[in-house]
């Protein structure tokens, strides 16, 4: 396609990028600038039905004055995303200087909820992107070997994880490994021990929500993977097969470089799903062994009475730097290989 | 079955036509009415009594359980998409803090003719809601249980974990103990209750800066901890509604719940045998202190500032029909605790009078308590996991608490 076209095609879907996607992003990045003015607060006497007290509140003259003056509220630099709540600097050098080994200081660290947060979301990435990559594969690749008659309902059964709402999966597996659903039950029998929680242990939640995860991500990777499939030329597996080529020698050689750029495209898609986990810690109340960067904003937004704007800002920025950080070796690889085809 | 029907259609007629005579007095010709409330029994009761009033206004009503979420941005929104929010002791700060709700002084002058003087919620002088109905956490217990093991009501946390232990070690419950730990907000509400019980302050005397890593502080932990592991040992995933479900399945003997649940607890659906002997006591205390390990809490309503007067007129005068309502408190006794005169308190209203009596503190209604509630949720979750000790988790609440209360401009 010439630039040309290719510029007045594209241009509705570019602009409505940068109204909806763009814009927003810039919002939320001078957003996390700012803190709020300083609060001033004065004494008074408060009254209820259960009595009267003196106590603090918000001096609205003067706050409203101060508000007027400047909306956004007060500049902050990075000191949103430096405070112990994100990267928390200052708590890391004085965790270096004072712990005595490095295990210490490990565990110092992954205790601050950022950096907790962000093991667990990239424990995640790295245990199903692969994973998912691999099971679509090998679901695309036996479905591909199925006589065409029974094809159909075995494809609408292998992508009806993907179908259902992830909320709702979740759900439906939280309440089976429940200790008095059928697996959590089942478990403690087999494991004869009437103490066993898949939801208290910190490591059975994990594995949990990532094999969660597999199952839900994996149709999608199936869905490309078998489309691709289709688009395999017959005839080099057929001199592969006179060859005498094993089954697996002709998917090496033959079908995975064939597919290689979907592959591609599949890992890009589910590294960035998957670096924005969410849903399963709602799904499975997992809040409390396990928090993504996703779940640390939501939790920013709405779970506090009074709403955090400069932190869920913050966080957000930062998950889309690592996003960008962890598509780079991908994206710069794609690059390269477009430049040497051209 | 057709003559069943024709009476419920034959009563719903009389309702309507015996509900427009007798609301007919309220009289309201203009203005709209906008309500957000929480979703429970009580409040739909409170919502209808006050819609019965309408007359010819605008009447629309948003009951959700999200309603914390929804109300900041609806109400800064200028006009304001609701005229009026249903508030507690917590959910108002966030509302005084961004000055989003009105004095009521001259609406309560005109209008609010048999609210009682204890209903009003006054701040700096200034009436900013009408409560009318009170809420606690208390103990709930299976007389059948205790009674067959020997075991007195408790009255003590201590009690409850003893007692709770012996009906372990007679085999007929492995987890007799549930409360609302799921870490988060729920979590937060027991430690801040437990917190209360020891005596505890929250922070320093007229400032925002933390008070909690101390010796009272690792008191409430250490026996929050004890109760944990009495209970269900997927603890931290259940709410009120879960542990209500727990208790409902017979697996419970002891449970600290919302008064504001009993009434689904007590109702005729479940196995009658349980619900024949559920009963409710006062809320517990610890570590040897008079005042009850509870907190007290009000529900009542607020008109938001950025709305006309005639809607915030309007408003009021159906809200505050509701609000000094006999007929309603008399006819919904057994929903709520209503703070509104003629009020007859029911076998379930025992654990909030027991609490009121026993001189339970109201939860803490200063305008940075939501940063504290919010660090205590997350943070406590690894001391009751075992990955932490109580000090360094106390010391991980006040850091994060710190950080928030920073950003927000409080420190």
């Amino acid at each position: 396609m010439p630039n040309k076209t290719f510029f007045w095609f594209f241009l509705p879907t570019g602009l409505a990028m940068i109204l909806f996607i763009g814009l927003p992003i810039i919002s939320t990045g001078i957003q996390s600038f700012y803190a709020q003015h300083d609060q001033v607060v004065k004494e008074v006497k408060k009254c209820d039905p259960f009595g009267c007290t003196v106590s603090i509140v918000v001096d609205q003259e003067k706050t409203s004055k101060i508000r007027e003056e400047k909306p956004l509220g007060k500049f902050n630099g990075f000191g949103t995303y430096v405070d112990r709540n994100h990267l928390a600097i200052e708590e890391i050098g004085k965790f270096w200087n004072e712990t005595n080994s490095f295990g210490e200081f490990v565990d110092q660290v992954t205790n601050l909820p950022f950096y907790k947060a962000l093991i667990f979301t990239l424990t995640y990435c790295l245990f199903v992107t692969p994973n998912v990559l691999l099971l679509g594969f090998i679901i695309a690749l036996s479905l591909n070997a199925v006589t065409r008659r029974i094809r159909g309902p075995l494809i609408f059964g292998t992508i009806l994880p993907m179908i259902v709402t992830p909320l709702v999966g979740s759900l439906v597996l939280f309440w089976m490994i429940d200790a008095e659903g059928i697996i959590g039950a089942s478990l403690q029998m087999l494991m004869d021990d009437p103490y066993l929680s898949l939801k208290s242990s910190k490591t059975l939640t994990w594995i949990t929500i990532i094999i969660y995860g597999i199952w839900h991500h994996s149709p999608f990777a199936f869905v490309v993977f078998y489309a691709a499939l289709q688009t395999v030329p017959q005839e080099p597996v057929e001199a592969a097969i006179i060859d005498g080529a094993s089954r697996w020698q002709r998917v090496r050689h033959i079908v995975l470089p064939h597919i290689y750029p979907v592959v591609t495209f599949v890992a890009l898609i589910s590294l960035m799903d998957n670096f924005r986990v969410f849903e399963p810690i709602i799904g499975f109340s997992a809040e409390g062994s396990a928090q993504s960067l996703s779940w640390l904003i939501y939790d920013n937004l709405v779970n506090e009475e009074v709403i955090l704007f400069g932190s869920a800002a913050a966080t957000s920025m930062m998950t889309i730097v690592g996003i960008a950080i962890l598509l780079a070796p991908v994206l710069i690889r794609t690059w390269k290989e477009f430049r040497t085809a051209r | 079955m057709r003559e069943t029907n024709m009476k419920k259609i034959l009563i719903s007629l009389l309702f309507l036509l015996f509900g427009t005579s007798v609301y007919a007095d309220c009289n309201i010709k203009s203005g709209s009415i906008n309500i957000l409330a929480n979703d429970f029994p009580a409040l739909r009761t409170f919502v209808e009594t006050a819609k019965g009033c309408k007359g010819s206004a605008d009447f629309k009503v948003t009951h959700s359980s999200e309603h914390n979420k929804i109300a900041v941005p609806a109400l800064t929104a200028n006009p304001s998409e609701f005229s009026a929010r249903i508030a507690a002791n917590s959910s108002i700060v966030p509302l005084m803090n961004q000055d989003l709700i009105r004095p009521l002084d001259d609406l309560v002058k005109k209008y609010g003719k048999g609210i009682q003087d204890s209903q009003l919620i006054t701040i700096d002088g200034k009436i900013m809601a009408v409560a009318f109905m009170a809420n606690t956490q208390h103990l709930y217990y299976r007389e059948d249980v205790l009674k067959e093991l020997g075991i007195a009501i408790p009255k003590t946390y201590e009690e409850v974990v003893a007692a709770s232990e012996k009906i372990r070690a007679s085999g007929k419950m492995q987890y007799p103990y549930a409360a609302a730990y799921k870490a988060g907000w729920n979590l937060a509400e027991e430690f801040v209750n437990m917190y209360i019980g020891h005596g505890g302050e929250f922070f320093k005397a007229g400032t925002a800066q933390p008070s909690i890593n101390n010796a009272k502080g690792v008191a409430t932990l250490n026996m929050l901890k004890k109760l944990a592991g009495l209970s269900n040992p997927d603890y931290l995933t259940h709410d009120s509604e879960a542990i209500k479900v727990e208790w409902e399945s017979g697996n419970v003997a002891l449970m600290t719940l919302w008064a504001s649940r009993s009434g689904t607890l007590l109702d005729d659906d479940g196995d009658a045998k349980i619900t024949a002997a559920t009963k409710l006591t006062g809320p517990a205390t610890v570590a040897g202190g008079n005042i009850p390990a509870a907190t007290l809490w009000w529900d009542g309503f607020t008109l938001a500032k950025n709305r006309s007067d005639a809607d915030a007129e309007a408003t009021f005068r159906a809200l505050a029909h509701a609000a000094a309502n006999k007929k309603m408190v008399a006819d919904a006794a057994d929903q709520a605790v209503w703070l509104i005169e003629g009020f007859k308190p029911g076998p379930k209203s025992i654990g909030v009078i027991e609490a009121v009596k026993m001189k339970a503190k109201p939860y803490p209604m200063l305008p940075q308590m939501g940063l504290m509630h919010g660090a205590l949720g997350s943070e406590i979750v690894e001391f009751l996991q075992g990955k932490e000790s109580a000090e360094q988790a106390l010391k991980d609440v006040e850091a994060a608490y710190m950080s928030k209360a920073k950003e927000q401009g409080f420190l």
